[in-house]
């Protein structure tokens, strides 16, 4: 954190200062370990087995939160009798289906209750329309002694009873005492008195069960007690200045903005059928119909009636997955004409880079936006393929436009930060040049195909001719009026065009027009309210009047678990959000996540429907019985409970289960992807991890080309221990060529004791730690890490795997840059070698491109 | 002037005289050090900004001076970052004033080995009828099983996170019109 996110992490130094604990667990040593109490070198990979005993310590000394869990958790739930846990099928759940190669989750479920998952995969919960199915939450049986073996509080007790302090020692290699001096830590800092945050970046994302690892964390903070109340959480630490927003308000294949799901073609055929998969029948995804009705006027305008169901059918549908690394397989398969690259660099950033590249080669067309060209707009010359001679230029065929993009201080508009803020930022130049912003690109691209469009009368084309598209124009670049953008997401009433204060004002019946529900209101009163800047000094500590959060400006999510059942602050140290019941409502220092009048003690009866089926001890008003999941019923492909995988390329065997991987993950099973042995690869016995480094940004686009940040970090290098060095003759700054069966890089040698070895079932693992930046254009170059890194990816999300996998490493400049995208793997071998999965898991139907997942029948056409 | 008053300019002396036994404080300063100033007073406007590398969100402060900017700090009043930058932040001025910076749009022809310079409108037009022409060689007006498609996998997109709520608002908007689904960005990287 201290490395990427340095200014954030200034308020870590001042929680120490004021006696906070750090605790640093990282495979690395970085300057956030130097000013941590505690550093926690962790094997890539393993971090579910950590978290996990975690968990069972905090149930084994009996030091959950018990009045918290309880009432705002699902601990007292009942899970279906058919429920058979990994404990028992040595590493896989209930529900595995090996001729689909994917699970199924309704032996998962609750029992007497079909539930609905506020998020994740929806569509696992399917069959019958949903509404239909009565999700009375009064149906769900309880046991709130927690002692039921299949409550589940009980699960997950048995679930983690064999992730004790030894099993970390194995599985992790840290040593018991160092565990358990973090896990007397943790609990020591937990309760009503005191609170615990996690803090995560991609480290935790990038892995083939990245959600799981998240998840993790998420049962150990419910069970502490530490979510929705101040200094409690589990913060997502994002690495771009609106990779919020650009979630919030989705350029994400399977979302419309508000996280509202794009319609799937065999289930959502129609506006009612998409209302009754997606609505919850309790809890606030209930208000599910009024929130689309309102994009689709947003859209469609007077085109969208109640009588065409809002131009419902003007929406593309998906088969599946289509998310980046699934378009790239096809579109090195040809099938892909046109894409556009707007302020990303694939070519470098990606996974097995030189994949993504023939991807570009076998394009028709690509429009890359960026400062300058970036690797993705040259893929054509200098690339390493084309450098080593595997491709000839004058054999690509591909059409590129590059386009000057704007800067932020060239144009107006908002980002929205890591914590769900708005923050405006005004325009202060005109751009340069031919220099344009992204929204002038879309705006204008727009226009024109309007008019290209503008005669024809085809049912295919009266989406892009209906489309509401009339911004102001501003100035002689012609560029559209952002803050009219904003007032379109943030919502307004169709008759008078008065602006929406909040999502409770949005009706289903065509009176709102709302771009993003969530960001409903961010335009109040007319006012733009992501450019309020009032100082930090004039107002109270949450700084409300600063920027606007998602959703009604609320600082901290889920906050009326800040307070007890009751209503009253935990502690007088951490009150937050209360019960004034002399007012009766909801008051405190933020603005209350609740029901503002629903009391504490307000229970719904049977007959209660949608928001009133949330009870006055209901915090987690999203979920559809208004608690937390320590245990997901449903939603997740990849089992209910986190279960400590391997990662796809391990040097060790699961310790655990004799399933080595998640079950579920992707495969990309191509001759451009070759993978190395499940484990015990002894061409490529050492761990590799990548990573960023404070004085460049991602994939380089913004700093390879600034000359201050490349005289500070000039030059490509990976790190190495001491030990490693002397294993393989590696020299601190000399050069070494680290590779995989993928493809071959060199770079410097920095010798450092800041990577760690660990001793782990009777051998010494080593691991390579690799900088991603660079690439071969910009001011400061060197060969680029995504170049050994394989497609392989978490079944949730399509987040690949780069954080954790095995390489080669060797001494000197050995690279002929060879790439098995150009011309196959670089080592001609036969890969026989221990099972990744159990035998009922081997075989998956296979998808298209290479793609074998366990969720093609789930997600994709039936 | 005087001789004494040459001889007290004198920094020993002047430390002796002025009681500033370190040599930090006003012994130290002269004609030019009394009357520096920070550049950024000179500045016709300040801007409010917000830092554009990583999802913390550190409040700047623009300076601008006959229409060109002449310094990008850190705000003060931001409850964020009260006025820090890290190094990337504190080197958005060079981001954006570089002089990496292309300010034509540049187009490679098919088997081309170099970009050529093209007038932006025309760009546009190109790359405007290439939609239309990929949008409708690959139209899918629903699934061999009957279910709705009404949809192009012909076009794909990649970017978000580095751009504004607003234009990935607009592009989401106007590709989704277009019936174009594979529309992806760094939050799944």
């Amino acid at each position: 954190m201290a490395e990427c996110h340095p200014v954030g992490f200034r308020w870590v130094m001042e929680a120490k200062r004021r006696g906070a604990t750090i605790i640093h667990v990282d495979p690395r040593f970085t300057r956030t370990s130097a000013v941590a109490d505690i550093h926690v070198p962790i094997r890539p990979g393993s971090d579910i087995a950590f978290l996990g005993a975690l968990v069972n310590y905090i149930i084994s000394n009996d030091l959950w939160f018990k009045e918290y869990v309880v009432n705002y958790t699902n601990a007292a739930a009942l899970v279906s009798e058919d429920y058979k846990d990994t404990e028992d099928l040595d590493g896989l759940f209930s529900g595995w289906d090996h001729e689909k190669g994917q699970y199924d989750p309704s032996s998962w479920q609750y029992r007497g209750l079909d539930v609905t998952p506020a998020a994740g995969h929806r569509e696992m919960f399917s069959g019958e329309p949903r509404a239909e199915r009565g999700a009375i939450v009064s149906a769900e049986q309880h046991d709130y002694t927690l002692t039921d073996p299949l409550c589940v509080f009980q699960i997950i007790k048995r679930h983690y009873s064999r992730y004790t302090p030894e099993m970390v020692e194995e599985a992790c290699g840290v040593p018991r005492e160092l565990f358990e001096k973090v896990a007397r830590a943790l609990c020591e800092n937990s309760g009503p008195e005191r609170t615990g945050a996690f803090c995560y970046a991609v480290g935790w994302t990038q892995h083939s069960v990245g959600v799981q690892y998240i998840r993790t964390a998420a049962i150990v903070q419910l069970l502490l007690g530490n979510i929705g109340r101040p200094g409690g959480g589990i913060m997502a630490l994002r690495g771009h200045a609106s990779i919020q927003g650009s979630t919030d308000i989705p350029t994400l294949y399977n979302m419309l903005p508000g996280y509202l799901p794009m319609p799937k073609a065999s289930y959502d055929t129609d506006l009612q059928k998409y209302i009754e998969y997606n609505e919850s029948a309790s809890g606030w995804w209930s208000e599910f119909p009024k929130y689309m009705v309102s994009l689709l006027k947003a859209w469609y305008g007077p085109a969208a009636t109640l009588q065409n169901d809002w131009c419902y059918d003007y929406l593309p549908h998906i088969t599946g997955d289509h998310s980046h690394m699934v378009t790239v397989a096809a579109m090195a398969d040809a099938l892909i004409q046109g894409y556009f690259v707007m302020g990303e660099n694939p070519a470098v950033g990606s996974m097995n880079c030189a994949l993504q590249r023939k991807g570009l080669r076998n394009l028709k067309w690509l429009v890359v936006r960026d400062f300058a060209p970036t690797e993705t707009a040259e893929f054509w010359h200098n690339a390493p393929e084309v450098v080593s001679g595997q491709v000839r230029t004058e054999d690509i065929g591909t059409e590129v436009f590059f386009f000057p993009c704007a800067a932020h201080t060239e144009k107006d508009g908002s980002f929205t930060n890591t914590q769900r803020l708005l923050q405006w930022h005004h325009k202060a130049v005109e751009p340069p040049g031919d220099c344009r912003s992204e929204l002038h690109f879309a705006w204008h691209l727009g226009r024109r195909l309007k008019e290209l469009y503008r005669a024809s009368s085809a049912p295919k084309d009266r989406a892009i001719r209906d489309l509401t598209w009339d911004y102001r124009s501003i100035g002689a670049i012609e560029e559209p009026d952002a803050e009219e953008v904003l007032a379109e997401i943030g919502g307004y009433t169709l008759g008078d065009k008065k602006s929406l204060s909040g999502y409770k004002e949005l009706k289903n019946d065509g009176g709102t027009v709302c771009g993003c529900w969530i960001y409903c209101g961010c335009y109040k009163d007319g006012t733009n309210q992501a450019a309020r800047r009032k100082p930090a000094s004039e107002q109270s500590w949450v700084a409300p009047e600063w920027g606007w959060a998602w959703p009604a400006n609320r600082r901290l999510l889920y906050n009326r678990a800040s307070a007890d059942p009751q209503g009253r602050p935990w502690s007088e140290r951490k009150k937050y959000v209360w019960w004034d019941a002399g007012e009766k409502k909801w008051t405190g220092v933020d603005n209350p996540d609740f029901i503002v009048d629903r009391s504490p003690d307000y229970r719904p009866g049977p007959e209660a429907k949608g928001i009133d089926t949330l009870s006055g001890i209901d915090p987690f008003i999203m979920q559809a019985e208004g608690k937390a999941w320590l245990y997901d019923p449903n939603g997740l492909l990849d089992g209910p409970l986190p279960t400590h995988y391997e990662p796809e390329e391990s040097v060790l065997k699961n310790p655990l289960y004799g399933q080595q991987c998640n079950p579920a993950r992707m495969e990309w099973i191509r001759k451009e992807n070759p993978y190395h042995k499940a484990w015990g690869d002894t061409d490529y016995p050492f761990i590799a991890t990548t990573y960023r480094l404070t004085e460049h940004h991602t994939a380089g686009g913004m700093t390879r080309w600034v000359p201050w940040l490349c005289e500070l970090q000039p030059e490509m290098f990976v790190e190495v221990s001491p030990e490693l060095a002397a294993l393989r003759g590696l020299e601190n700054g000399g050069w070494a060529t680290v590779s995989t069966v993928r493809g071959e890089i060199e770079a410097r040698v920095l010798v450092t004791e800041r990577m760690h070895s660990f001793v782990q079932q009777g051998r010494t693992l080593h691991t390579v730690g690799i900088p991603y930046h660079w690439s071969w254009i910009g001011r400061s170059t060197g060969d680029a890490a995504n170049e050994l890194t394989a497609f392989v990816a978490d079944p949730n999300v399509s987040i690949e795997e780069s954080k954790a996998f095995s390489v080669q490493i060797v001494a000197g400049r050995r690279s002929r840059k060879r790439r098995a995208a150009a011309s196959g793997p670089l080592v001609d071998r036969e890969v026989e070698g221990p099972e990744r999965d159990q035998p009922e898991v081997r075989e998956k139907p296979a998808g298209k491109h290479g793609l074998h997942a366990g969720k093609t029948e789930l997600t994709e056409e039936a | 002037m005087a001789k004494n008053g040459w001889a007290l300019r004198w920094p020993a002396l002047k430390q002796l005289s002025t009681g500033d036994l370190a040599g930090l404080g006003e012994s130290a300063m002269t004609e030019r050090t009394r009357t520096l100033r920070p550049r950024v007073v000179e500045a016709d406007k300040v801007v409010d900004s917000v830092c554009p590398f990583c999802g913390v969100g550190c409040g700047q402060k623009v300076y601008v001076k006959d229409g060109r900017i002449m310094d990008i700090e850190g705000d003060y009043d931001s409850p964020i970052s009260q006025g820090c930058l890290c190094p990337k932040g504190s080197a958005t001025m060079q981001l954006v004033t570089g002089t990496h910076r292309t300010m034509s749009v540049l187009y490679r022809r098919p088997y081309g080995r170099k970009w050529e310079k093209i007038p932006l409108d025309k760009a546009m037009d190109m790359v405007a009828e290439r939609v239309k022409k990929a949008r409708d060689e690959t139209w899918e007006e629903q699934h061999e099983k009957g279910h709705p498609l009404r949809r192009t996998l012909g076009i794909a997109h990649l970017g978000g996170a580095t751009l504004d709520n607003e234009e990935n608002y607009l592009i989401k908007k106007l590709f989704t019109a277009l019936g174009i689904v594979q529309v992806e960005n760094q939050a799944r990287i």
